[in-house]
């Protein structure tokens, strides 16, 4: 039987296969491209996906987040978190 | 001016060639399918490519037919990313060796769709009309894994594979997929001809969908899992193609420009080609598209309905296939004065015995029976 817990966080988050971050000069905005997907993503949200490449840790995303909108870090790591924790979700982070 | 607001479209669907080895008979190209002298060449393909592009698409669907059936495939994918585009190959995987894989993958192809039509390969080859066709399919999805390609496994469900929807599911997860498309089969072209052999009952559609729901958590965050509902026992319609000429857009091998894939089969539309105007002027002002964008078109009760933004009246094709009206509300939906000829005609065929499919391409469209139930080698 397949395991129902939810996806636990990879170390070094990475965009999953197949998903890739796009810039769509039509809509001038940030959007996130996966199968069947597209997911746009405003300002803090590319800023924590263009992170994604697999070299960074989870807390050096959130340092640098807090660094470049000056922010809380408790406040940025919990955003940081849920919007990983929900890209698990839709797969969209590389297992 | 008036009419409704135009918004750019999301996805083109490029139906790169109707060649196909495999013969479903829910197959969603035309009866009458193109021929390989009138399709688009890939200058061609690359031109419309970039005209999409440039309006705001962002995802290209390469489809057919079997795409791989084009030998320029390779430089086909390498012009859709060269254009920015996300680039989506959908494949039977019949003819598509690695080695042609491995190239697609070097110029950039994003992602893999690849139908399975069973879980075992007896059935799955009777429903393909393709004997080997199963195990072939296995054999590519590990070439996909070994890439390191995503992979979306789709199977279209009908009468002889809806008790297995679970296995159906569980075998998208054993082949490496991240995305499986539970698609029960949408009832135009060659599945409407077929409905007699592939109409499930209504304890069957029920059945499934239970059992979707039941199976569905033990995947989350392993595989998605996307359905493609049934509307015949529905109450409501699906909200076709989100919308009439309003996200998306299909050409055709030979470059005709639709508002769905299904949409020719709708008598008296006029349809522009890539090869005559650039694609935003298609899009914008073909006649076809016109035709049924946005609310304006609707008659009651879609016009007064409080879903009218939501469900924009269903599904063109289905209202004409079940009505003889295109314009008429889908009679899936109960508010629809046809909702009980649908229901009667769904249950009229599910009742049946029919096992024997027309083969898509192996019968002519006027052919009043299906062929025998024994496929027929495609070599």
């Amino acid at each position: 039987m397949p395991e129902s817990d939810a996806p636990k966080l990879p170390e070094r988050p990475r965009l999953a296969p197949g998903v890739r971050l796009h810039f769509d000069k039509t809509r001038d905005a940030w959007v996130l491209l996966g199968p069947e997907r597209v997911i746009e993503a405003e300002g803090p949200a590319s800023e924590i996906l263009r992170r994604c490449d697999g070299s960074r840790t989870v807390a050096q995303i959130v340092d640098e987040l807090a660094v470049l909108y000056t922010a809380d870090r408790a406040e940025i790591e919990g955003d940081v978190n849920d919007m990983l924790a929900d890209l698990a979700t839709k797969r969209m982070l590389a297992i | 001016m008036s009419g409704p607001a135009l918004t750019a479209p999301l996805g083109l669907l490029a139906e790169l060639t109707h060649r196909c080895p495999l013969a479903c008979p829910y197959c969603s190209n035309p009866l009458t399918l193109d021929n390989r002298a009138d399709e688009l060449d890939a200058a061609t393909w690359a031109r419309v490519f970039r005209e999409a592009a440039a309006m705001g698409v962002l995802q290209v669907h390469l489809s057919g037919g079997e795409p791989a059936s084009r030998r320029d495939l390779v430089e086909i994918v390498a012009a859709a990313r060269d254009a920015g585009l996300y680039t989506n190959l959908i494949t039977s995987a019949i003819g598509l060796e690695p080695a042609r894989l491995e190239r697609l993958k070097d110029v950039g192809l994003d992602h893999v769709q690849l139908s399975i039509q069973d879980v075992e390969a007896e059935s799955a080859d009777r429903i393909a009309g393709y004997p080997g066709a199963h195990v072939r399919k296995l054999a590519f999805a590990q070439s996909v894994a070994r890439l390191g390609l995503a992979l979306t496994v789709n199977a279209v469900i009908h009468r002889a594979n809806i008790d297995r929807v679970a296995a159906l599911v569980e075998t998208a997860a054993s082949l490496g997929a991240g995305r499986v498309e539970i698609a029960h089969a949408q009832y135009y072209g060659w599945a409407f001809r077929n409905r007699q052999a592939l109409m499930p009952t209504r304890d069957q559609v029920h059945r499934a969908m239970r059992e979707m729901e039941v199976i569905r958590p033990q995947y989350l965050g392993r595989l998605v899992i996307d359905l493609v509902v049934p509307d015949y026992y529905a109450r409501r319609p699906k909200a076709c193609m989100g919308g009439w000429a309003r996200r998306s857009l299909n050409v055709t091998p030979s470059g005709r420009v639709l508002p769905c894939h299904a949409a020719e089969t709708i008598p008296g539309l006029e349809f522009w080609s890539v090869r005559d105007r650039p694609l935003d002027a298609i899009w914008r002002d073909s006649p076809a598209f016109q035709a049924f964008r946005g609310t304006d078109w609707m008659p009651e009760p879609c016009r007064s309905c409080d879903q009218r933004e939501i469900d924009f009246g269903g599904c063109r094709c289905q209202a004409l296939a079940i009505t003889g009206d295109a314009a008429a509300t889908d009679p899936a939906c109960e508010l629809s004065p046809h909702h009980s000829r649908m229901l009667e005609l769904a249950e009229a065929a599910s009742s049946g015995t029919e096992e024997r499919y027309a083969y898509r391409g192996r019968v002519a469209r006027d052919d009043p029976m299906p062929m025998g139930t024994t496929p027929i080698p495609a070599h």
